[in-house]
């Protein structure tokens, strides 16, 4: 027991005094950060000033899940485990609320700053979270630039062709899962002049939508995500091939909408929008065969 | 009651059975539009859900369910064995493992019968490794035993695979294989799949005056011009082959083959003969009445098939161990 205890008082000690390494004054800009999460990864990427973040996820670097592969090669990879991240020394610690709980409250408890991100569910919390992460690496100006970078982009999208009749589109990720109302990629979907299926419906959040469902709402356009094909076959895309699908189609091709543009809220969001303003565009009101 | 009168019912239930789940969907259409859809195919939408989504899962449902049932007879009669069943003994949990290996490294992509054969390949192993036990004469507890072995292992060879795809929806479909599905199957499969189980079927349909004799030995049975080889042969090859092809469309689904036929026996007796119709015709009703419970269940949640077949199925392979304990040790 005693010798538990003089453990555990080492340990707060160690932590206090490599906290202490580090001179934390309240409103000094922190100079060694660590993001254990992809989205804010790569909103500290865009946003931190050279030499200031220390380490990123490694899913940063994986060019399916992020828009910054190799920016993210200039940092220290982790994988969110706590003792990995008290070994760097970091003064300030960003991640997600739904980043592994058990990790992130050990980080707190051994006296660690950590600020938590919520995913972003529209564009008006995006621009929210740039200038909290502005904010908080005291990088406000840049976080600014960051903002405008994202409003212009969605600006330059072209506004619907026909603002009278706005196509379906059916997001049809893997299993057959799709999105409702209140989340990013509704907001997209909206933003590209388009009505999602899912919100229609009645759904709200990520859900599972019945492939017969889909065929008899008849959509003009079926948008995919990314497919893990190259690396590995699963049985998660099989719908995509399924013949009923594919009549709905029309022999037109699925949308391919890349995951990273859309799991994270960032200004590359507004590259999401473009690709389905761009699929959208020549479609036209057809007969719809819709019972 | 009549043996023709009990097919009659039987057909007819399998008759309404699938009609039932031609009608059953989350889409929503009404009688009109779904007849529509299904024989004339004026309304396009309906004529892709009834035609290319609900027709090849009432078909799989139907031709899947009579697999189990059939070959569940043919096991029991076979083995002399009570508690045998394609799920039981492992058959099926192989038959996952060759489907598996087929579909996670491409090889069915590459070539589309590698799904069927691999299937069919794991489960001839099963039936191989039974077969050489109970060639020696292994008791009732031995073979159940050796299947509850072969599944562990089948199981666990199958999740490995699964876990070290680098695709991360792999690890999930872990449940699919073991539980199975008929979700969003396409005509595709029913093409891939029909021909082998119709195929297995032939092979164990002419079985039942073989089984009859053998219900009295093998000495008997030789006796009485009962070819024993060929019995072993047909009765490996074509549950392997049905059992394998079902599998590989539709996962393992348990419990099927070995509730069907202690079901039939005070209905129809128990002379091997005269259970295997029956059986193949309550398997496609078990099977299609579960498929339809699935989706009224949980509509959009994609429960699996294996989930309802093993809450009727488990406590019932219970209550056969306490009927036949004294048999058993």
């Amino acid at each position: 027991m005693t010798r538990l205890s003089t453990a555990l008082a080492a340990l707060v000690g160690t932590a206090a005094f490599l906290a202490a390494s580090v001179p934390l004054r309240a409103d000094a800009p922190p100079r060694r950060v660590v993001s254990m999460n992809l989205c804010t990864d790569q909103l500290a990427m865009l946003t931190a000033a050279p030499g200031q973040l220390h380490s990123v996820s490694y899913l940063a670097r994986d060019p399916q899940s992020s828009v910054l592969p190799d920016d993210a090669k200039r940092f220290t990879v982790n994988h969110g485990l706590a003792e990995e991240i008290f070994m760097m020394r970091p003064d300030l610690v960003l991640a997600g609320t739904f980043t592994s709980r058990a990790s992130v409250a050990m980080l707190k408890r051994l006296g660690f700053r950590v600020e938590q991100f919520p995913p972003a569910y529209s564009f008006e919390e995006i621009r929210e979270q740039i200038r909290r992460m502005g904010d908080l690496l005291g990088r406000a100006q840049r976080a600014e630039e960051l903002v405008e970078e994202l409003d212009r982009r969605l600006a330059s999208v072209p506004d619907p062709v026909k603002p009278t009749w706005r196509p379906l589109a059916a997001l049809h990720f893997a299993n057959s899962y799709t999105v409702g109302s209140g989340t990013l990629s509704s907001e997209v979907v909206a933003r590209a002049g388009l009505e999602n299926l899912g919100s229609r419906l009645g759904l709200s959040g990520t859900i599972r939508l019945p492939l017969e469902t889909l065929v008899v709402s008849s959509p003009d356009l079926i948008v995919g995500g990314t497919r893990y094909e190259s690396s590995a076959p699963a049985l998660a895309y099989q719908t995509f091939e399924h013949p009923a699908l594919r009549a709905v189609l029309q022999g037109r091709p699925m949308t391919a909408v890349p995951d990273k543009y859309w799991v994270c809220g960032a200004p590359f969001t507004a590259e999401a929008v473009r690709i389905l303003a761009d699929a959208a565009a020549p479609l036209s009101p057809r007969k719809s065969f819709a019972p | 009651m009549s043996y023709r009168l009990v097919i009659a019912g039987l057909a007819l239930l399998v008759t309404l059975l699938f009609t039932a789940s031609l009608f059953t969907g989350p889409a929503g259409l009404d009688i009109a539009t779904s007849f529509d859809g299904l024989f004339l195919g004026s309304n396009e939408a309906a004529r892709l859900v009834m035609q290319e989504i609900r027709l090849p899962r009432a078909i799989l449902g139907a031709m899947i369910g009579a697999t189990l049932g059939l070959s569940g007879a043919v096991l029991q009669g076979y083995l002399r064995n009570p508690l045998a069943d394609p799920g039981v003994l492992g058959v099926s949990a192989s038959a996952s493992l060759g489907a598996v290996i087929a579909i996670y490294t491409g090889l069915s992509a590459a070539f589309a019968l590698a799904l069927p054969v691999l299937a069919m390949l794991g489960a001839i192993a099963a039936v191989m490794v039974i077969q050489t036990l109970a060639g020696g004469r292994a008791g009732t507890l031995t073979l159940i035993l050796a299947g509850v072995a072969i599944t562990s292992l089948a199981g666990a060879m199958t999740s490995l695979a699964l876990n070290l795809s680098p695709n991360p929806f792999a690890a999930m479909e872990i449940v699919f294989w073991m539980l199975g599905s008929l979700t969003d199957r396409s005509m595709v499969h029913v093409w891939l799949s029909a021909p082998f189980m119709v195929l297995g079927w032939m092979m164990l349909a002419p079985l039942g005056r073989a089984l009859d004799a053998l219900s009295l030995g093998a000495d008997a049975a030789q006796s009485m011009g009962v070819r024993l080889n060929r019995t072993q042969t047909l009765t490996v090859l074509g549950t392997a082959t049905s059992v394998g092809a079902a599998t590989a469309v539709a996962g393992a689904i348990g419990f099927v083959g070995l509730i069907v036929p202690h079901l039939l026996r005070p209905v129809v007796g128990s002379k091997p003969s005269r259970l295997l119709l029956p059986s193949a015709l309550a398997g496609a009703s078990l099977v299609l009445a579960a498929d339809i419970a699935v989706r009224l269940i949980a509509p959009g949640r994609d429960l699996k098939l294996g989930v309802l077949t093993a809450i009727v199925g488990a406590p019932f392979f219970l209550y056969l161990v306490i009927r036949y304990r004294r048999m058993l040790t």
